[in-house]
């Protein structure tokens, strides 16, 4: 990796898009792969990305996920436009969903989504306006001694 | 054991991505419940559900995950197979239920140590 540059790059995400998602996130890993970041934060990255990508799909109209690399750590910056979060201390507590009926019986909603992100990310920032739309700022940090 | 190993022994119905079965299983995981799998299961696990649309391909590709198992006999989707085929994932059915399959791999694993 050039160690002066940042890599960066976006996906579009569309609400609803059920067939299609985990494109973004399985596209993003294969990136990370060719780049030759570790293993391990692949691998948490992988989950981030993914359960961040669901949570647009299935709550927004549309978002974006971009996503930044510096030599010492990977960014995720996840945006949508959609219905906001009411009380973020309850979207982060285990078990609490607000997805629907059918979402549960597609296997989401289980209420692990930001919980999963919030465990394989270093530091994770929600930024939400009921009625306008959420942005999930994620960082890994790629040094471990950090 | 190798994926192949395990799909022979179970009579397992293999759908998808038959290139992989030289692949080593490493363990298993057993969930209906994407997050779940997301969260706990492990890179080499074969995974055992009743879910049959697209996203259990993203979750197996994205956890590196030896496999997917759909028990009692359900199908995928079409899309399902074709994003299988597309992003290499194999996918194997079964008659059996949950219960049998997990119990089977189990105990094949066991004796295998």
């Amino acid at each position: 990796m050039d160690f002066n540059k940042t890599t960066e790059g976006s996906f579009q995400l569309i609400g609803g898009e059920f067939t299609n998602a985990g494109e973004a996130s399985i596209e993003l890993k294969r990136k990370l792969t060719d780049l030759g970041l570790a293993q391990d934060i692949i691998k948490r990255a992988a989950v981030v990305a993914f359960e961040a990508e669901m949570n647009v799909i299935i709550h927004a109209a549309a978002g974006w996920l971009r996503y930044y690399i510096t030599p010492d750590r990977l960014k995720l910056v996840i945006t949508d436009m959609g219905p906001g979060i009411k009380d973020i201390d309850m979207a982060m507590k285990e078990g609490y969903s607000t997805a629907p009926d059918w979402i549960k019986e597609m296997g989401w909603g289980a209420g692990m989504g930001l919980p999963n992100i919030n465990k394989n990310s270093d530091r994770m920032k929600i930024d939400s306006v009921v009625g306008e739309g959420t942005t999930v700022e994620i960082i890994i940090n790629l040094n471990k001694e950090e | 054991m190798k994926l192949g190993d395990l799909a022979g022994k179970l009579s397992l119905k293999i759908l998808s991505y038959k290139e992989d079965l030289e692949s080593e299983v490493s363990g298993g995981y057993v969930s209906d419940m994407l997050s779940d799998v997301l969260a706990n299961s492990r890179a080499g696990d074969i995974w055992i559900t009743f879910q049959t649309h697209t996203n259990i391909v993203a979750v197996a590709n994205l956890k590196n995950l030896a496999g997917v198992i759909l028990v009692n006999n359900r199908q995928p989707d079409e899309e399902t197979l074709r994003k299988a085929a597309t992003e290499k994932v194999t996918l194997m059915t079964t008659h059996m239920s949950t219960f049998e399959t997990a119990g089977r791999i189990y105990q094949l694993m066991e004796e295998k140590d």
